[in-house]
């Protein structure tokens, strides 16, 4: 937050101005004093906002195509693919862009984990994220609905009946979360509107969340307070910018490779076949993203505490704040936490990988133990690491281990560690 | 005197916080049920209650999966085998304890609905452990009775009401 008086120097930018002071939110905006130490991990923020824009962007102009009906969604699509122009680049980049999404999601998510970006005062920054994560995945549920494929079928009966878990009133909430007595075109249409409908309820959330960040300045790798501004900052513009352009670029190149070398391989074949009510996919399983939590659902051998436990699984994390009892933020200067950190990288790996396979034999076993670690990690390690661990002393300023002082050989490991993770 | 005053005041006013709020709460509640309502099955969902399928060219064995309410129903027709089968098994036994006698009323005829109770996938015809059904979703196996033998679903498939028109006709609904 900058504290001086900002005067546009125009005269008209000034009347302007005085009336609505956009000028001085655009000022705020560029001057924002950042941490000069923030990494590559830090650029995600910027990479999901454009990706969010994306997806508005192409939805928009795919809806304008696009027919939201039992009947003639599945023909509508392939419309799209075949006969509109340009039809199939803005459909891959829309199916592919929510992949993206979720990948720059997770990569912001666990970012906030390793450098403790979630801890006072920045708790409810990072609730607004959770409440987004939870938006783009109803978002992204109902959007893989819509090509009314097989897939987009079974894995709308599978997910709504999740609700007919609910003790006594389950079964009514269902019938009216499709409208009749099975997913059919009144689902449909519901599903459109509300896909329509999120992604503009997600960008009022980002505005919420970008606000709030602003308010006490990012956190940065070293994790420590910071004056702002200082020696220790940077303006935004143009030190940031530069570097998230240069990341988004990077980005882009991913995103592309994808859309135009294998578009369809984030995707389902049987999402190809038409919708069929009575014939049940082999084996139904849903996109990626989504897979960690699947396998959660599915290691629970009863159907409503399934539920319970594949809900709990996300929302434990709003609670994150107040369960990692540290006061050291970066897990640069934990040294027992570091390690916890990468065991739950792979914990999660895993269940991801036993939840695209099927739900019996070994995989159950692996996904029940991961399953288990995951809720220890939160509920157990965590509160304990917070009084049982002994942390590295932390520089008084980020500038400090830079101009002279001794180097952090453990802030150096770790970068090392995240090198390697990036190939 | 003063103090009685203000006393008569303040309740008249808390009378006034409450009726307005509660009038309120009415008005809000009635203008939002609609909005709620709404998305409840309406009239021409509703309206299609009822099917009537044509059993007459079905053989000992053979099953049939016809679509009701956008849902699906089997229609098996039971060896005398699998009805044995089903009769024979031990109630105590079983999760959700249900006498195949109250299931299929005409023991040769097993109409229910095609659907797994677990997430509501379709379970395949003649496989599993128990030679009756088999849901691939997540792996829940039913017997010949349609009954949940193993598996995450909590509850029998469910038998929907339905009567014989004549010999050869079953109606659904």
């Amino acid at each position: 937050m900058s504290d001086h008086e900002y005067t546009p120097s125009s005269k008209f930018g000034k009347w302007f101005n005085d009336r609505l002071p956009l000028l001085t939110l655009a000022n705020h905006l560029t001057d924002y004093p950042t941490p000069k130490n923030l990494n590559y991990w830090w650029t995600f923020g910027g990479i999901l906002t454009f990706c969010l824009i994306t997806q508005i962007v192409t939805g928009l102009v795919l809806a304008m195509h696009y027919i939201a009906h039992a009947d003639m969604a599945f023909s509508s699509v392939e419309h799209i693919m075949r006969d509109v122009n340009y039809g199939w680049l803005l459909r891959y980049v829309h199916a592919n862009g929510a992949s993206m999404f979720f990948l720059a999601v997770y990569i912001h998510i666990f970012r906030s984990l390793f450098y403790g970006s979630y801890k006072s005062p920045r708790e409810i920054i990072w609730i607004l994220g959770i409440i987004i994560y939870l938006l783009m995945m109803a978002a992204a549920f109902m959007g893989y609905v819509l090509p009314w494929g097989q897939m987009s079928f079974w894995g709308a009966t599978v997910i709504t009946n999740l609700f007919s878990a609910i003790p006594f009133v389950g079964e009514s909430i269902t019938t009216w979360l499709w409208g009749g007595y099975s997913v059919d075109n009144p689902t449909l249409t519901r599903f459109f509107t509300l896909h329509y409908l999120i992604p503009f309820l997600i960008l009022g959330l980002v505005v919420l969340h970008i606000w709030a960040l602003h308010v006490p300045g990012n956190n940065n790798p070293v994790g420590i307070d910071i004056k702002k501004p200082s020696k220790d900052t940077v303006p935004f513009h143009p030190y940031i910018v530069i570097k998230d352009a240069f990341a988004l670029l990077m980005f882009c190149i991913v995103f592309a490779l994808f859309v135009f070398y294998q578009p369809n391989i984030l995707g389902h074949a049987d999402n190809y076949i038409e919708a069929d009510p009575l014939v049940t996919p082999a084996h139904i399983v849903p996109e990626w993203y989504l897979l960690p939590f699947y396998a959660i659902l599915r290691s629970v051998p009863d159907k409503l505490m399934g539920v319970v436990a594949m809900l709990s699984a996300i929302l434990i994390l709003a609670a994150l704040p107040w369960l990692d009892t540290s006061k050291v933020r970066s897990a640069v200067f934990r040294p027992l936490f570091r390690q916890f950190y990468w065991i739950l990288v792979a914990d999660v790996l895993i269940l991801g990988y036993v939840g695209a396979m099927p739900a019996e034999g070994l995989y159950l076993l692996i996904a029940r133990v991961a399953t288990a670690y995951y809720f220890a990690h939160f509920l157990i390690i965590l509160p304990v690491l917070g009084w049982k661990e002994k942390t590295t002393p932390l520089p008084l300023s980020i500038t400090e281990p830079v101009l002279g002082g001794s180097p952090n050989l453990a802030a150096a490991r770790s970068d090392e560690k995240i090198e390697k993770t990036i190939k | 005197m003063s103090d009685q005053k203000d006393e008569k005041k303040t309740n008249r006013r808390d009378f006034l916080f409450t009726a307005t709020a509660a009038a309120g709460v009415v008005g809000v509640g009635a203008a939002v049920w609609p909005l709620v309502d709404q998305m409840n099955p309406d009239a021409s969902v509703k309206a299609l209650a009822s099917t009537e399928v044509d059993v007459s060219s079905m053989q000992p064995g053979q099953s049939l999966t016809v679509l009701w309410r956008g849902k699906p129903v089997f229609i098996k027709r039971r060896t005398d085998d699998e009805i044995k089968k089903a009769r024979a098994v031990d109630i105590n036994d079983l999760k959700h304890p249900e006498k195949d006698e109250d299931r299929a009323k005409n023991p040769e005829w097993l109409v229910m609905l095609g659907i797994c109770t677990h997430l509501g996938c379709v379970p395949l015809t003649d496989k599993g452990d128990y030679d009756g059904w088999f849901c691939p979703c997540h792996g829940s196996h039913y017997d010949t009775s349609g009954r949940i033998r193993k598996g995450p679903a909590p509850t029998n498939m469910e038998i929907p009401k339905y009567e014989f028109v004549n010999t050869n006709t079953i109606k659904i609904g």
